[in-house]
């Protein structure tokens, strides 16, 4: 069943992606009440949302309000977390991801993520991204992971930049590189949900447009989360938006709607730079 | 200051805080700068002190004998299998003493003179020269060159470690006379000047004390104690030699800085030494002997090979133990295990076990190993075993150090590819923290090498004359050695030890040379 979705998201041409903007495929992923403690300290509070597949959902709201928090649930890397604790549902493919019997370890290679400050290992570039299809055993043969490595590294845009020096270290690229490189990493297990947790925050402006327009490509062939700071950067880049304040979800729509007719004061407040 | 320069920055107040600041900077600088001369001032007195007196135990005095390998003496009938020949250590000291009777007859007169001379070579450093003979018995009955060490109190004499002589070169003996038997009289108008100016700069020197010291005149391999000087005459005593190598010679005079009753050797043997020098059968040669022997009474057949052996088992033990034992328990401390109040008291310990001093240890592993467990004593098995337990909490804390030093955004990166836990530590983690890790624990390593206290109390410190060739053979270590060696009461100690302390740095040196290069190699930069 697994394998049957991965092939079709491979063999996805872009003519069958979802036209922009409104009129979305079925939901990814169905959150219910979720509630977040770290320990007596609750920083979610029953959040209930829905994400689109095949679309890019921004998570946006001022420092501390639970983006973050939120993402990390959706591949239970909030589990790393001792005293961190989750309840609620988050229906993924019809199983809930969230129940103590799935495996943390297998949702992530389903789940792929993208982090604020760019961390390759301090491993070769080819060794970065040929390290998630050799630990789940994706290629058969040296070839294969070959031909998975150059197809991540093309899918980041990164292969005409470095496919001569593969085997330099990843920490020798420049920043914007080094986080394409992690997104590569995140493509080349074949997930089908990739989150990012503010993965422009440490780069430049232009090294930001280029993972942007990487975001707007790749959302043809994923479901992308992405929490970021900067409101333009939502509004260029998603399709939804969520916006989270204190815990709680405020409001959510199209990216659109929430820009130009936000429904809450609270959203108005913020897009328009009255606090956060 | 004028009205012109005004400002919060440029008034009078802000330049004095502005300059008492910068004399601030390069008084912490200087602090810094004497704090570092200090160190290296207090570690090159260290080095050269040893250094200077491991020297003189660098090299030492061998005398050559030409003797014939006289079966009635080595292998006398009944007693001529190998085995009786190696152990026959008599017969062999037997040869090498007739050979210098035959070079001394003069001393054949009185027993005391007999034993005196035998005592320039040890009876007991015959033994290798035995095994040897042992081991290829056509040498039996043909003439053989026979080396071994000179009595090390004769070798400290002449390195000049013992007593320095005051040496003058006097005039040309005109006449010799012979008063009585070996009493004889020497004269020469003016030979006798610059031995006198000698003496009464001594005297100036070191008061009447001169008188008592010895003046030895030598003229070849020939030697006599003066007993009486007037101008222009002395009379000597000859201790070797005959008195006609004395006519017409120029001599050299000796004034030996301590009375004969104050030396461990005496006048006759030094006559003997000087001529066996002169004759060219004293030679001096690098003292291998040292890193081949095993520990003995005497200083100068005694080697720390044995203690080299003990300690390298030892550490081996250790090694095998403390390393593997302290790598998982602190990855598994740092990574997995949850943090609650054991883990923390867990923790705590393991910090005060690195503060407990050696010597419980050592009272530990014998109330343990030896008195529960009924390993072995003075076993390298159970040194080890103390060691490790020694060094367990100091390689703890340098892998945990080390593994908190990997950034976490490296685990996360790993998580987040689905990596499970132990793949993220044992993949990313443990790669990252491995020079810091072997930096731990060769460090503990270095440190269970110079320990001593516990390895005392856990018998190490007994006298080994074989080799140890496994960790249950009883055994001793360099540390322990070095111990021994300085509470001996001869002379001739004092630099083997030092020596010893310099066989146990190089080692030191070497293992963090070892770091260094590891972490050179491996370091990587996130």
């Amino acid at each position: 069943m697994e394998t049957t979705v991965t092939e079709s998201r491979e063999n996805a041409s872009s003519e069958l992606s979802v036209d922009q903007g409104e009129g979305l495929t079925f939901p990814r992923i169905e959150c219910r009440n979720i509630n977040v403690f770290y320990g007596d300290k609750q920083a979610i509070f029953d959040i209930s949302l829905s994400i689109p597949d095949r679309a890019v959902t921004a998570l946006i709201g001022p420092s501390g309000c639970g983006k973050s928090t939120f993402l990390r649930c959706l591949n239970r890397m909030n589990d790393t977390i001792e005293s961190c604790k989750v309840t609620g549902e988050i229906i993924m493919d019809g199983e809930n991801i969230n129940n103590p019997d799935i495996d943390p370890v297998l949702l992530r290679s389903r789940v792929g993520m993208v982090f604020q400050k760019p961390n390759p290992f301090p491993k070769s570039i080819y060794d970065n991204i040929a390290y998630g299809p050799r630990i789940h055993g994706l290629a058969d043969s040296r070839e294969d992971l070959d031909a998975m490595v150059e197809k991540s590294l093309r899918r980041a845009g990164l292969w005409e930049e470095v496919k001569d020096r593969l085997t330099s270290p990843g920490n020798s690229l420049s920043g914007g590189q080094q986080q394409r490189l992690c997104i590569a990493r995140a493509i080349a297990v074949r997930p089908e949900v990739i989150l990012m947790d503010e993965p422009c925050s440490a780069l430049d402006p232009v090294a930001t447009a280029r993972i942007e327009e990487l975001i707007d490509e790749l959302r043809k062939r994923y479901c992308i989360v992405i929490v970021t700071h900067s409101m333009q950067q939502a509004a260029r880049v998603s399709q939804r938006t969520a916006f989270f304040h204190l815990g709680e979800l405020v409001e959510m729509g199209d990216t659109d709607q929430i820009f130009t007719n936000p429904r809450e004061r609270r959203t108005e407040d913020y897009i328009t730079g009255r606090f956060g | 200051m004028t009205d012109v320069v005004q400002g919060p920055f440029r008034n009078e107040k802000a330049l004095r805080r502005l300059k008492k600041r910068r004399a601030a900077d390069v008084r912490f600088r200087t602090y810094g700068l004497s704090a570092i001369a200090f160190a290296l001032l207090a570690l090159s007195l260290l080095v050269a002190s040893i250094g200077f007196q491991a020297v003189s135990a660098a090299t030492y005095h061998v005398v050559r004998f030409d003797v014939v390998l006289d079966p009635q003496v080595i292998a006398p009938d009944g007693e001529d299998t190998p085995a009786d020949i190696s152990r026959n250590v008599d017969g062999f000291y037997s040869l090498l003493r007739s050979d210098l009777l035959e070079t001394f007859p003069q001393a054949a007169d009185d027993r005391l003179s007999r034993l005196r001379l035998g005592d320039l070579v040890t009876r007991l450093a015959v033994l290798p020269v035995a095994r040897t003979v042992a081991e290829n018995p056509t040498r039996i009955g043909r003439s053989m060159t026979i080396t071994v060490p000179l009595n090390d109190d004769l070798d400290l004499y002449l390195k000049g470690a013992v007593s320095k002589d005051a040496r003058v070169h006097i005039g040309e003996i005109a006449s010799v006379s012979e008063t009585t038997q070996n009493e004889v009289s020497l004269s020469g108008p003016s030979a006798f000047r610059g031995l006198e100016a000698m003496i009464s700069t001594l005297r100036a020197e070191d008061g009447d004390a001169v008188d008592a010291r010895s003046v030895l005149l030598t003229s070849g391999s020939s030697t006599g104690r003066v007993t009486h000087l007037e101008t222009g005459a002395a009379h000597v005593t000859m201790l070797t030699g005959s008195a006609d190598a004395f006519r017409g010679a120029r001599p050299v005079a000796r004034i030996i800085a301590l009375p004969e009753t104050e030396r461990n050797v005496s006048d006759q043997q030094i006559a003997w030494t000087l001529a066996l020098k002169e004759m060219g059968r004293i030679s001096r040669v690098p003292h291998f002997s040292l890193l081949t022997n095993t520990d003995s009474t005497y200083p100068e057949i005694a080697g720390a090979l044995a203690a080299i052996v003990g300690s390298l088992l030892t550490m081996l033990v250790t090694a095998f133990i403390a390393i593997p034992v302290g790598i998982f328990a602190s990855i598994y401390l740092e990574e997995f295990a949850p943090r609650n109040r054991l883990t923390e008291i867990i923790e705590v310990n393991i910090n005060n076990l690195a503060a407990v001093p050696s010597i419980v240890f050592g009272l530990l592993g014998a109330a343990v190993f030896l008195g529960f467990f009924g390993l072995p004593r003075s076993a390298p098995l159970v040194g080890g075993l103390v060691l490790a337990l020694m060094t367990l909490p100091t390689i703890i804390i340098a892998s945990r150090a080390a593994l908190k030093s990997v950034p976490p955004s490296i685990r996360a990166a790993a998580l987040g590819v689905g990596a499970s836990k132990m793949q993220s530590v044992f993949h990313h983690v443990l790669p990252l923290a491995g020079p810091g890790i072997l930096t731990g624990a060769i460090l503990g390593m270095a440190r269970a090498l110079g320990e001593t206290a516990p390895l005392l109390l856990i018998g190490m410190v007994a006298f080994v004359a074989d080799v140890p060739s496994s960790p249950t053979d009883e055994a001793t270590a360099l540390p322990v050695l070095i111990f021994s060696w300085s509470t001996n009461a001869e002379r001739a100690w004092e630099p083997m030890t030092a020596a010893v302390i310099v066989i146990l740095l190089m080692f030191l040196v070497t293992m963090n040379g070892i770091v260094v290069l590891l972490r050179r190699r491996f370091e990587r930069r996130w």
